[in-house]
């Protein structure tokens, strides 16, 4: 993806939107195995952060990751495959939904446990670090991560070794069941992480425009070697959990209300009619171009081949080591 | 690469710990990527001293002082890896990595499998029962061996360290380096020069005619002495040092079963689940008909390591419990 203008900066969230909407109801129907985790609601975040990073820049991620992963600028095709487990999927179909990741492309991985993500990438800043090289690494987490110590463990790490990293609480308010508010002395991230010695912010998650902007000044200065930063940015999941999750842990009125008065795209599309950045006419064609893409997605998938059994177990290591 | 207290005994018979150093700095000189975490590694050289010197030769960005933290610790050098480098992560002792778990066994050892990245990344501890109590004494090896995706050195002499971290340092893939903590100061030769020494290979450290004990780490001194006990009585035991438990030198266990058909293997883990258990296992199955009995198994007791020093030592293998292991194999 890349983000040329603003108009490409709502593109990807239409994108996002409906990949998730669409994932969702094959996943219903049986065509994902395992399972997935919506983004819906999300897309501000995952848009805001990339379109502030450059291409050699790393991302590490959660367990809910499409997003991240199609604002990196990977294709529908190839995560919709992977979500079928087929072999055409970005991680060969061994990842489905929690594992999508590329190194070479600087997605250092989707991740099944909480916090995970944000350790790999500040290895990864620290990678960038001891090569000199001038990109940055992102780690992101859920709300939950902001209770787990591996990430307070890693944040530490990056500010006493001054490392390019910033750190990005996808904070969608929920941790499976769970209120952010119930299980977060304090509550207040930013004020938490300030106690590290780092910059720290808690922003508008469903601002496109303020995601993105304090993502690209977090990287100045990451790249200025004045090391991390801490982002919480606030959103919401208009989704369960996980697909098919029926929960009575929050009210109709409580989601109709950000569906309704806070979501992220409708925000961005009437800012962009606003400003005359772009047409009625622009918004439906892109529109149209976008069920296109997902529609081909969805038929790439479905008529992708399965992993060969025989590739079972290859790549476990090396084989340099001589194991058999 | 010797440094102003070398001596030349220092370097051709250096300590195991010394070794350690020998090895690392070798392949550091060579490869820029490398590079060392841990705690109080700058100053104090490593609380076994076998980082001692390197941060004083190499400077403070490839061997860094790190909080204590450990699944941070692990997460740099796993993140680091990924980007291109080869760290060191020393975890001081194995029984620290319990706070690294997740961050070694879901993610260090699977990543090259779910995502075909490599993984170039060694994780040094030291390990073994020695005094300390229960909380500086767990037996992993079982646990990192039969974890796919993970390596594990053990090695027992100067020689094998330093040839074996060689080797660590030179392959795309996480490698568990342990080391155990009674072993640090033993001066032994280095036989083997600046080669590295390869994973999976047996080292046949007394040769036998009548039966073999196979070992690694302390416990092979162990073996020694009971095989030097054994002698007096007329039994000559071979006594094999596998050095690594994954890859596992199965065609050195089938070798001594077929050559003896009377085997022991012996370790200080609990006996229960101790990896002797699989490798007799494994290897009845592949060589049942060339074995004269059952292969015997001399393990350490359940139960968490005493801090009192007989009870330690009567929790390990014992000379008297490894003669008796070979007496009952030579009875068949």
């Amino acid at each position: 993806m890349a983000y040329t203008d603003l108009q490409s900066l709502l593109r990807e969230m239409l994108v996002i939107r409906e990949f998730e909407e669409t994932a969702d109801k094959l996943t219903l129907r049986g065509k994902v195995p395992g399972g997935m985790h919506n983004s819906s609601g999300q897309e501000a975040v995952a848009v805001g952060v990339m379109s502030a990073l450059a291409a050699d820049d790393v991302i590490a991620t959660t367990h809910r990751s499409h997003h991240h992963t199609l604002a990196k600028g990977f294709t529908p095709n190839e995560i919709m495959a992977e979500l079928f487990t087929k072999a055409t999927g970005v991680s060969k179909g061994r990842g489905a939904s929690m594992h999508l990741g590329d190194f070479k492309r600087g997605h250092f991985g989707g991740n099944g446990i909480v916090g995970a993500g944000v350790g790999i990438a500040m290895g990864a800043a620290m990678g960038i670090h001891q090569r000199g090289d001038k990109n940055v690494s992102v780690g992101f987490v859920g709300d939950g991560g902001l209770n787990t110590g591996r990430t307070w463990e890693s944040l530490n790490m990056a500010v006493i070794y001054k490392l390019p990293f910033i750190l990005v609480v996808d904070n969608n308010q929920y941790a499976v069941e769970t209120f952010v508010g119930r299980v977060t002395g304090g509550n207040d991230p930013a004020k938490r992480a300030s106690g590290f010695g780092l910059p720290s912010f808690n922003i508008d998650g469903n601002d496109v425009l303020e995601v993105q902007k304090y993502t690209a000044e977090a990287r100045e200065r990451a790249v200025a070697g004045e090391g991390p930063t801490f982002i919480n940015a606030l959103t919401y999941r208009y989704n369960g959990h996980n697909v098919g999750e029926r929960g009575q842990y929050r009210t109709q009125e409580e989601i109709a209300d950000w569906r309704e008065h806070k979501d992220p795209i409708d925000r961005f599309t009437a800012y962009l009619l606003s400003t005359g950045d772009m047409s009625q006419a622009d918004l439906d064609s892109m529109k149209a171009s976008v069920h296109a893409e997902i529609e081909a997605a969805v038929a790439f998938a479905e008529s992708s081949p399965e992993p060969d059994l025989s590739t079972l177990t290859d790549g476990v290591d090396s084989g340099l080591l001589g194991a058999k | 690469m010797s440094t102003t207290t070398d001596t030349p005994t220092r370097v051709s018979h250096p300590s195991y710990s010394e070794a350690f150093q020998q090895g690392v700095r070798e392949e550091m000189t060579t490869n820029p990527d490398i590079f060392i975490l841990g705690t109080d590694l700058v100053e104090r050289g490593g609380h076994f001293a076998q980082v001692k010197g390197i941060a004083q030769e190499f400077g403070e960005s490839r061997v860094k002082d790190s909080p204590i933290s450990e699944a941070a610790m692990v997460a740099a050098g796993l993140g680091a890896a990924m980007y291109g480098l080869h760290p060191i992560i020393d975890l001081n002792f194995i029984d620290f990595s319990f706070g690294a778990m997740d961050e070694i066994i879901n993610q260090a050892a699977k990543i090259r499998f779910m995502f075909g990245q490599p993984v170039p990344l060694v994780i040094r501890a030291t390990s073994g029962v020695a005094l300390g109590g229960a909380h500086h004494t767990n037996a992993l090896e079982a646990f990192f061996a039969s974890t796919p995706g993970l390596s594990l050195a053990i090695p027992s002499c100067a020689n094998d360290v330093k040839g074996l971290i060689k080797t660590a340092l030179r392959v795309p893939d996480p490698v568990i380096f342990l080391m155990h903590k009674k072993l640090s100061g033993v001066r032994s030769e280095i036989t083997t020069g600046h080669q590295p020494i390869p994973f999976g290979k047996a080292n046949s450290v007394r040769p036998g005619k009548d039966a073999a004990i196979i070992t690694w780490s302390y416990t092979l001194f162990t073996a020694l002495k009971a095989a030097d006990e054994l002698a007096k009585e007329g039994i000559e035991v071979e006594v094999i040092d596998l050095r690594t438990l994954w890859p596992l030198d199965e065609d050195a266990v089938d070798a001594a079963i077929k050559k003896y058909g009377r085997v022991v293997i012996a370790d200080e883990a609990p006996k229960f689940g101790s990896l002797t258990a699989e490798i007799a296992a494994s290897a009845t199955e592949r060589c049942n008909s060339d074995l004269k009995g059952p292969i015997v198994r001399v393990g350490g007791v359940r139960a968490p390591i005493s801090a009192n020093p007989r009870h330690s030592d009567a929790a390990i293998p014992t000379v008297a419990g490894m003669i008796e292991a070979v007496h009952k194999v030579m009875k068949y």
